[in-house]
């Protein structure tokens, strides 16, 4: 009876390494791109830099479509509605990045128009600083969130 | 600056003062002078300003007189001159006559400034917002709007 337990848990945990490594290896990411940031989203996703290298290069333009959410660029006050309904569309299992120091904290705007950090609407998971990121900071970003999605409960 | 004197000597009545330092024509006038004198510097052959560059507003809080200044950059493509025409606009009445149906490049700028200083312009086809959304209350590009004050349209999540 011990055996038999410890043979399914053996193979629960198994099952588990299995499903997050499928899953971190076929991100379909939604760009929620608003600023100058995509540039730097663009020349990451492009052939150079190329993040497809990591299950990340099909982009879809579509919530119910997609499992990460990439916020790059300044959200206003009156795009934070759209973020947040965009965000609620998407299926889960699904995880949002922070692309940005606008989007991590608000960056240099301080003042009525800007929200003060996406994570103050919805949760993220993954923080990329810099303005706007370098394209090893993003991959290195990616990378982390890969790591996350095969070390958590995997929910099927 | 033969503008200048051309203009000051015709609209007297409205003209508050000009100065035209290294090119930068400028008339400050006042606010009943809007559309007879932009009517004429639109439709005149000779001056043919047919290009309203822009049209902005600045808020001199605690300014002897009127406290706002709407500021109009007219460029003639014809005649390749430029010309600046300040209108003096106080607090209590803090509205004046659109230009919208001279320029339509007007119609946003109008829309801008209203959002931005809370100046109306009489006779603006639509003069709702254009860059803060609807729910915002007060004008935040004014001197006295709180620097502080935030207006959220989505609720912070609060922290457990």
């Amino acid at each position: 009876m011990k055996m038999l337990e410890s043979a399914t848990g053996f193979f629960t945990s198994r099952l588990q390494d299995a499903i997050g490594w499928a899953r971190k290896y076929s991100i379909f990411q939604y760009p929620f791109v608003t600023a100058c940031c995509g540039m730097e989203y663009m020349a990451t996703a492009a052939s150079h830099y190329d993040m497809d290298r990591f299950g990340a290069g099909l982009v879809r333009f579509s919530p119910r479509q997609s499992d990460v959410l990439f916020v790059v660029g300044t959200i206003s006050q009156k795009m934070a509605p759209i973020l947040k309904k965009i965000y609620d569309q998407i299926c889960e299992p699904k995880w949002v990045v922070a692309f940005g120091v606008c989007t991590c904290t608000g960056g240099f705007y301080d003042n009525y128009a800007t929200v003060m950090g996406i994570d103050t609407i919805i949760p993220v998971d993954v923080y990329i600083p810099g303005c706007p990121p370098r394209p090893e900071n993003v991959l290195d970003g990616l990378m982390k969130l890969q790591e996350k999605i095969q070390r958590q409960k995997q929910e099927v | 600056m033969d503008i200048l004197n051309q203009l000051k000597s015709k609209f007297s009545e409205y003209v508050i003062e000009t100065h035209s330092q290294c090119g930068d024509a400028t008339l400050v006038i006042k606010k009943e002078g809007v559309i007879p004198l932009f009517s004429y510097l639109k439709t005149s052959p000779e001056l043919d300003f047919n290009f309203l560059m822009d049209l902005t507003a600045v808020d001199y809080l605690g300014r002897e007189g009127s406290r706002f200044e709407v500021v109009y950059h007219l460029y003639s493509l014809s005649k390749n001159h430029c010309l600046r025409v300040k209108v003096d606009v106080g607090e209590e009445d803090s509205s004046l006559d659109s230009v919208s149906s001279l320029w339509p490049a007007a119609n946003w700028y109008e829309r801008e400034v209203w959002d931005m200083f809370g100046i109306k312009f009489k006779g603006h086809p639509d003069l709702k917002r254009i860059l803060m959304y609807e729910e915002f209350q007060g004008h935040p590009l004014r001197k006295d709007y709180p620097v502080n004050r935030r207006q959220p349209l989505v609720k912070p999540v609060p922290m457990n």
